[in-house]
C-alpha cells in the first residue's frame, strides 16, 4: 500500500513508522475513530504493551461510554463495557473477585474527570491495584464535541461557543495531579502520543505501570494527553501543534508519583 | 445454636438473616453503601466476611455499588448487593445495564416511605419501580417478596438460583419492618448452593478460545430488537417460577390479595372476619413478577370481590384488576408513607365491601 506522508520532517523518517508494526493481541478490522485520532494509537501501544509482558490471558479491560466504549472491538482481550463514568467501580468489581488478574480501565476525560469522579477518586483512595487510562482530549468526542471538565481556557466547544470563560464555568479540572496526592495511588504520569518520540516515552511509561501492578501496591495511573481533530476542527497536523503549543502546558508530561523505593 | 435435631436455628433480624444466608449460600462478594432500615446488612457482613470466606467493599454510593457488582458478576462471581428505596433509585441505571448485559446478581430493596428522603419507617411503595423494571428500557427483574424472617433467608437461596439460571438481576422485596424484626429461622447450611464459573465471564482470554465481552451496547437497531426479543422471551419463561400462598379461598366471598408484611396482617383480619362469619381468604404471591395472574383470574370465577391491601397508593392492584379483567370489583385499602394498616381497618374495609 502507498503511504502519504505529510510534511513534517519527523513524521517522514523511516524510523517514525510506529504505525507499521501490529501486535498480535489487537484485532485486525478498521478503526471506527475519526482520522488522525490518537486513540488507535493508545490503543495499539496497549496491546503491545500486553503482548511483550505475556499477559494476555491475564488481563482484564474496561471501557466506559465515550468513543473508545467499542475499544473491546479492537483489543483481543476480555473486556466489559461500563456506563458512563462507572469504569473504575466496575474495575474494582471484577478485581476484588479475579484478584490474579491484570485489569485496566480506558477512560476519556468527560468519563473519569466529570460524571465518573467520584468513583475515579474513591477507587484510587482505597488503592484498588488496577490500571487507570487516562484520555484526555479536552472534548466530549462521542456527543459531537462539547466541553469536558479539561477543556482549556477560551478553548471553543459545541457547549462554549465563544470559549470556555473560567469565571462561569471554573478551571480546566488536572484529575492526574489531585489523584497523585492520593496516598493509594502508586505510580502515577502523564504522557501524550503526538510524536513518535512521545509514542515511545508512552509505552514505556505504560510498561511500567502494568509492571508496577504486580507489586500490589495501589493504583497505577496512566494520563495520555491526546486529540481531537473533528472535536476541536482541525485538520490532524494542526491538532498535532494544538498539542504541543496548547495543552502541554496546561498538562505537562512526566511522572506525578513513582514507587519509593 | 441446635434445636438438639442438628438445625440451625436462631432468633435473628430480617437484615442480618439475609445476610447469613447469601454468605450460606456461597456469595463471592457484596458491595453496599449503608441506608436506614437495611444498615445491618452491611455491619453483618463486614463483621463475618473476614472471619469467613468472600469479599465485602463498602462503596463510595450506591452508584458504585451497583456498578462494582456490574463488574464482579461480568467476572463470574455470586453477588448480591442491598439498599433501601432512595439507594436502589440510584441503583437502577446500574440495574437497568446489568439486565441488558444478563448477569446474574441478588439485590435487596428493604422498601422505606417515600418519595423523596420520606421516612425510614416500613412501606411497599417501590412495587411500580420493582416489577416493572425500574431503570430505562423494556427489562423486568424478577421479584421475591418474603413476609417473614425465614422466607428472607429462603429467597436468598431461590433467588440465586433465578439469577444465575436466567442470567438476570433478581430482588428481593421487602419493607423496613420485614428488616427490622426478630424472629425463628432455620438457616441452610453452607455449600448447599453450588456455584462455577461460567463460560461467559471475563476471567482472562485464553488461547482456545474468543475474548469474552460482557457489553449493553448494541448500536444497530436490527441487533438491539433481537436482544430485546431475546430478553422478552426470557422472562416469558420465568412464568414457571410463579408461586403464591392461597388460604379459605375455596369457599371464600370475598379474598384478600396482600403480599410480605401487609399480607400477615390481612391474614389476621380474615381470620375475624371468619369469625364474624364473612367467607374470606386470603391470596399472597411471594413471586410479584412473574404475577400470578392465572391463579388470581381463577379465583374470579368463584369469588364474588376482591380486595387489595398494601402500604402505598395502589401499585399492585393494578395487577390485581388485570388478573380479575373486570369480572369481579377489587377494592383497595392501603396506607402510605411509613403507615402499617392494622387487622380492624382491614376488617372494616372487608365489612365494607360484605354490606
Amino acid at each position: 500500500m502507498e503511504r502519504t506522508f505529510i510534511e513534517e520532517d519527523w513524521m517522514s523518517k523511516p524510523d517514525a513508522l510506529v504505525y507499521d508494526n501490529h501486535p498480535e493481541t489487537l484485532i485486525d478490522r478498521p478503526l471506527h475513530y475519526c482520522p488522525g485520532c490518537h486513540h488507535g494509537v493508545a490503543h495499539k501501544e496497549i496491546m503491545h504493551v500486553v503482548e511483550e509482558l505475556g499477559i494476555q490471558s491475564e488481563v482484564i479491560g474496561v471501557a466506559p461510554v465515550g468513543c473508545s466504549v467499542f475499544a473491546y472491538h479492537y483489543m483481543n482481550v476480555d473486556m466489559q463495557e461500563a456506563a458512563h463514568g462507572r469504569a473504575c467501580a466496575v474495575a474494582t468489581g471484577i478485581k476484588r473477585v479475579r484478584p490474579d488478574k491484570t485489569v485496566f480501565t480506558y477512560q476519556g476525560d468527560g468519563d473519569l474527570a466529570a460524571i465518573g469522579t467520584a468513583e475515579t477518586l474513591h477507587a484510587v483512595n482505597r488503592g484498588e491495584n488496577i490500571l487507570i487510562i487516562f484520555i484526555n482530549n479536552a472534548i466530549y468526542g462521542m456527543t459531537g464535541g462539547q466541553m469536558a471538565p479539561t477543556t482549556l481556557e477560551g478553548m471553543q466547544t459545541s457547549t462554549t461557543p465563544y470559549g470556555r470563560n473560567i469565571k462561569d464555568i471554573g478551571y480546566p479540572l488536572k484529575m492526574t495531579d489531585l489523584v497523585a496526592h492520593l496516598p493509594g495511588a502508586y505510580y502515577v504520569t502523564r504522557q501524550s502520543v503526538h510524536t513518535p518520540n512521545a509514542v515511545r516515552k508512552f509505552k514505556k511509561a505504560l510498561k511500567k505501570a502494568f509492571e508496577y501492578l504486580k507489586d500490589e501496591r495501589g493504583t497505577c495511573f496512566v494520563e495520555i494527553v491526546s486529540n481531537c481533530p473533528s472535536g476541536w476542527k482541525m485538520t490532524p497536523v494542526e491538532s498535532v501543534s494544538y498539542i504541543e503549543e496548547k495543552m502541554l502546558p496546561e498538562f505537562p508530561v512526566g511522572d506525578l508519583k513513582t514507587p519509593e523505593k | 445454636m441446635s434445636e438438639g435435631n442438628g438445625k440451625d436455628v436462631r432468633l435473628m433480624k430480617g437484615n442480618e438473616a439475609f445476610a447469613e444466608a447469601a454468605i450460606r449460600a456461597g456469595m463471592d462478594a457484596y458491595f453496599g453503601y449503608p441506608i436506614t432500615p437495611q444498615s445491618e446488612a452491611l455491619e453483618y457482613l463486614t463483621r463475618e466476611i473476614p472471619k469467613r470466606q468472600g469479599v465485602v467493599v463498602q462503596a463510595e454510593s450506591e452508584v458504585a455499588a451497583i456498578n462494582m457488582i456490574y463488574g464482579a458478576a461480568g467476572a463470574g462471581a455470586r453477588v448480591m448487593t442491598s439498599s433501601s428505596s432512595p439507594g436502589v433509585s440510584l441503583m437502577q441505571e446500574g440495574i437497568s445495564y446489568i439486565a441488558s448485559a444478563e448477569l446474574p446478581c441478588l439485590l435487596v430493596n428493604i422498601n422505606r416511605g417515600g418519595p423523596g428522603l420520606g421516612t425510614i419507617q416500613p412501606s411497599q411503595g417501590d412495587y411500580f419501580q420493582s416489577t416493572r423494571g425500574g431503570g430505562h428500557g423494556d427489562y423486568r427483574t424478577p421479584v421475591l417478596a418474603p413476609a417473614t424472617v425465614q422466607e428472607m433467608v429462603d429467597f436468598v437461596f431461590e433467588g440465586f438460583r433465578i439469577a444465575e439460571e436466567y442470567r438476570t438481576p433478581t430482588l428481593i422485596l421487602a419493607d423496613g419492618a420485614l428488616g427490622q424484626m426478630m424472629e425463628r429461622v432455620e438457616l441452610p447450611p453452607e455449600g448447599s448452593l453450588p456455584h462455577e464459573i461460567p463460560s461467559w465471564a471475563t476471567t482472562g482470554k485464553t488461547p482456545d478460545r474468543e475474548s469474552n465481552v460482557i457489553t449493553s451496547l448494541f448500536i444497530e437497531p436490527e441487533k438491539m430488537e433481537k436482544v430485546n426479543e431475546k430478553l422478552q422471551e426470557k422472562y416469558r419463561s420465568m412464568e414457571k417460577e410463579i408461586t403464591f400462598e392461597a388460604e379459605n379461598v375455596e369457599d371464600a366471598d370475598i379474598v384478600v390479595v396482600a403480599y410480605g408484611l401487609s399480607s400477615r396482617i390481612s391474614q389476621k383480619a380474615m381470620h375475624m372476619a371468619r369469625e364474624k362469619g364473612i367467607r374470606v381468604g386470603s391470596f399472597r404471591p411471594k413471586t410479584l413478577y412473574p404475577f400470578p395472574y392465572e391463579a388470581l383470574g381463577k379465583l374470579a370465577e368463584t369469588a364474588k370481590s376482591f380486595l387489595v391491601v398494601e402500604m402505598n397508593a395502589g401499585q399492585m392492584v393494578e395487577d390485581v384488576k388485570l388478573a380479575v379483567n373486570g369480572k369481579r370489583p377489587v377494592g383497595f385499602k392501603g396506607r402510605m408513607g411509613g403507615m402499617i394498616p392494622d387487622p380492624d381497618e382491614i376488617l372494616a374495609a372487608i365489612e365494607n365491601i360484605d354490606n
